[in-house]
């Protein structure tokens, strides 16, 4: 039922506003913006963009990158955003994702998995915005994928880091296990390169929603005529 | 302020205030279409508004907690120009829901019951889905019959005699409803594209 076609934006604000007009006129179901001017630090963060993006955008955006604390995701969400998404400090504190959801309720709240495939098994990264700090966090992706959605996750995001820019397509398999223990929707990220990655991925894995970044953003792939294409392969788009 | 003559378009719009952090996207919607709202909890506002909108966000019993604070549950329902709710705004209309098992303002008859999780249906139900409308409503005026809006939600209201759009997720629910001077979506018509827009555009110059 519900399908999307997601893009992550690492620019900065000049040329944010434009992309969302030109996402949300290509006919795009959701933004993310992933965050990248927040520094793994934790120095404050200037949120005012978020504004900018919710005035001209009359489609759903989530915020990513640099969500910390309560407080954090009151004033992205007060910006007029409308999730909130947590990778690395949901893994550092677990509590925050029961937190954020009992004061915005479940719908805003979405994980961020980074997940590996390390000798058959599926193994939860941190820290992957900087390669150098990148490490193990010790979790079985499938432990994660119930403990976020037990502590009140409303959707979950995994990006499969195997096939993450390499563009040969989504991680099916992963995603078939991870869909099998995950009752909030699941929006697979990493490996689009084509138009039937997508449709694979929907009809394969089950997926809600597709995120791709680089195939929109070099302007290898257009939504519209993915949205098409989509259609003609039987898979239930918005037009 | 747009101060347009009643039947040609909306005088001053109030936002019910219900304390949830989510607001702005609303706001700016209704910037787009070239209309102020006014966020507010002041009764007096309310009451002189030529248009009410109860957004919502968040759960069932805070919400009603918050209304009932105010004394905005008694006043509500005797509003008698037009009030569009949205999403929790549309269930609050209601005589219960089973969220928390909350008494509503029971505006409309009916119960507001939870989506049960399912494979292949995930809750919360988010995301586009189509909406059929059941009855003409002229909320939905110009709105091709099975458009896509976007939906957040985890409960919703049964279909009933108020309900003029439906869309099925599980089971058919109301997606839209209107009786006498209460009208409610229960999808997000301000992040629901150039369609979204059209409704609420219908709700301050058709109401």
């Amino acid at each position: 039922m519900v399908k999307g076609v997601r893009f992550r934006n690492h620019e900065v604000v000049g040329g944010i506003i434009e992309l969302a007009r030109r996402y949300r006129d290509e006919g795009a179901d959701e933004l993310v913006f992933y965050d990248i001017t927040a520094s793994p630090e934790g120095r404050s963060v200037d949120r005012r963009w978020i504004t900018r993006v919710a005035e001209v955008l009359d489609i759903p955006f989530c915020v990513a990158g640099g969500i910390r604390s309560v407080a954090d995701a009151e004033e992205v969400l007060r910006n007029g955003a409308d999730k909130i998404s947590i990778n690395s400090p949901a893994l550092a504190q677990p509590s925050l994702i029961t937190e954020l959801a009992r004061r915005f309720g479940s719908q805003c709240v979405v994980v961020g998995i980074d997940s590996r495939e390390e000798n058959g098994a599926y193994r939860v990264y941190r820290n992957t915005g900087d390669p150098s700090k990148t490490t193990f966090s010790g979790l079985a992706t499938a432990d994660w994928v119930r403990e976020v959605q037990a502590r009140g996750a409303g959707e979950i995001v995994l990006n499969c880091m195997n096939q993450d820019g390499v563009r040969t397509g989504y991680d099916i398999p992963q995603l078939q296990e991870m869909r099998a223990i995950s009752a909030v929707p699941l929006i697979a990220s990493g490996g689009a390169g084509a138009m039937e990655h997508f449709s694979q991925v929907f009809s394969a894995a089950a997926v809600d929603g597709a995120l791709a970044a680089s195939v929109f953003h070099r302007g290898l792939i257009h939504i519209g005529p993915l949205k098409a294409f989509l259609r003609s392969a039987g898979i239930e788009v918005r037009p | 302020m747009n101060q347009g003559t009643a039947g040609s378009g909306p005088g001053k719009v109030a936002i019910i205030d219900g304390g949830g952090a989510n607001i702005a996207s609303l706001r700016f919607a209704l910037a787009r279409l070239g209309v102020e709202g006014e966020l507010t909890a002041n009764p007096d506002a309310i009451r002189t508004a030529s248009h009410v909108i109860l957004p919502g966000v968040g759960a069932a019993r805070a919400a009603m907690g918050r209304l009932r604070q105010t004394g905005l549950d008694e006043l509500i329902p005797r509003l008698t120009q037009p009030v569009l709710g949205i999403c929790l705004g549309l269930q609050l209309l209601f005589e219960k829901s089973e969220e928390d098992d909350t008494d509503c303002l029971r505006i409309l008859r009916g119960i507001v019951r939870r989506f049960d999780p399912a494979p292949g249906r995930p809750v919360p139900h988010m995301g586009w889905n189509q909406v059929v409308a059941t009855h003409s409503s002229p909320l939905l005026a110009g709105v091709p019959d099975g458009s896509y809006f976007y939906f957040v939600h985890s409960y919703a209201a049964e279909i009933g005699t108020a309900t003029v759009g439906q869309a099925v997720y599980g089971w058919p629910f109301s997606a839209v409803v209107e009786s006498g001077n209460f009208v409610a979506t229960q999808f997000h018509p301000e992040r629901s594209g150039p369609l979204g827009a059209r409704v609420l555009d219908n709700f301050l110059r058709r109401y």
